[in-house]
């Protein structure tokens, strides 16, 4: 569980560092603590997987990264694992997951988010996820971004969920 | 709420060697140490001073999504991607619906007969529901659940593949 300092700490780092020499000495004092401690809090929430990345993020698609595909597969349930963590290892996935299907609507239980600079790109990606999966796929498809409609990075709220939802509480 | 960006776009931003260099190493992870400027210059041959003009170039190009923390979405509470069948004359106002709920924080058209694709965090699984419920409830239409079973790959960015 992240304690009241730690949400603190990612409550205030999660609109990114100040482009300062010692970026981590200012966030410290706007949180009023040392900054050995700020350093060593930001490790174990990486370490525990509170924090994924603590890095420069390139937005792709400004980039020249046009052709972003969600592709969609339905793999045999015995073979997923094995073979979501080979697609997962392809340089150009970006993230691999295996979700539940809902059939009969959808019948997709591994993704595999894709980035080409164009179609032709993409659809050779494609080409390469099939020749990975091989005979355990029964089918796929590809779902390529129209347009951005939202996209805000996860938020955490200054006051934990808990609280926030039982209302008012005087401390 | 920022507008909506429209696909496409105009020409990409062309970084420096720089910045590409900059890119490459540290789409993963920042040293975590005081200068953490004066570290990545080393490790690519410049300066601290150029490092953060370089950088503070890509974020105001908004080639940087940003410099600093991604959380891990389950740390934060539940989460779910969300799928939607909208008919064309009703995306609009549909998209924004969507887009209206504060637990929505990605929301995307796709090329697909399933043409609304977003993602639902809250901070307990049941708010997750009621958010899907609500949605439902005041379009009429189904809404796909589709909670996360496994992961097999995180997003820690891939290789760029300048040219």
């Amino acid at each position: 569980m992240l304690d009241p300092l730690d949400r603190r700490i990612l409550v205030a780092s999660q609109d990114g560092l100040p482009l300062a020499v010692e970026p981590f000495a200012e966030l410290a004092r706007r949180l009023g603590i040392p900054q050995a401690e700020l350093l060593e809090r930001l490790r174990r929430l990486r370490e525990r997987g509170a924090i994924r990345r603590i890095a420069a993020v390139p937005n792709h698609y400004r980039l020249g990264f046009l052709a972003n595909a969600m592709t969609v597969w339905d793999v045999d349930d015995r073979e997923v694992s094995r073979l979501g963590r080979e697609v997962g290892a392809l340089p150009f996935v970006s993230h691999c997951y295996r979700r539940p299907r809902r059939l009969p609507h959808w019948p997709y239980d591994l993704f595999a988010m894709v980035h080409g600079r164009s179609r032709a790109e993409t659809e050779a990606f494609r080409a390469r996820i099939v020749e990975v999966l091989g005979p355990a796929c029964r089918g796929g498809d590809v779902l390529y971004s129209r347009r951005i409609l939202k996209k805000t990075g996860l938020r955490l709220a200054p006051e934990p969920p808990e609280r926030a939802e039982e209302g008012p509480c005087s401390a | 709420m920022a507008a909506p960006t429209a696909y496409p776009s105009p020409a990409p931003f062309a970084p420096t060697p720089l910045q590409r260099a900059l890119l490459d190493r540290f789409q993963r992870e920042l040293p975590l140490v005081p200068a953490p400027f004066a570290a990545m210059a080393e490790a690519v041959g410049a300066s601290e001073a150029e490092v953060i003009e370089a950088l503070a170039q890509l974020q105001a190009a908004g080639v940087l999504a940003r410099v600093g923390v991604t959380l891990a979405p389950n740390r934060a509470g539940a989460s779910t991607l969300a799928a939607m069948a909208v008919p064309a004359d009703r995306l609009e106002a549909v998209a924004a619906l969507v887009s209206s709920y504060p637990e929505v924080n990605h929301n995307y058209e796709r090329e697909h007969r399933f043409n609304l694709w977003f993602v639902v965090t809250a901070p307990s699984r049941a708010r997750v529901e009621a958010v899907l419920a609500a949605i439902e409830a005041r379009t009429g239409l189904a809404v796909l659940d589709l909670p996360l079973d496994r992961p097999f790959k995180l997003d820690l960015g891939f290789p760029l593949r300048w040219r």
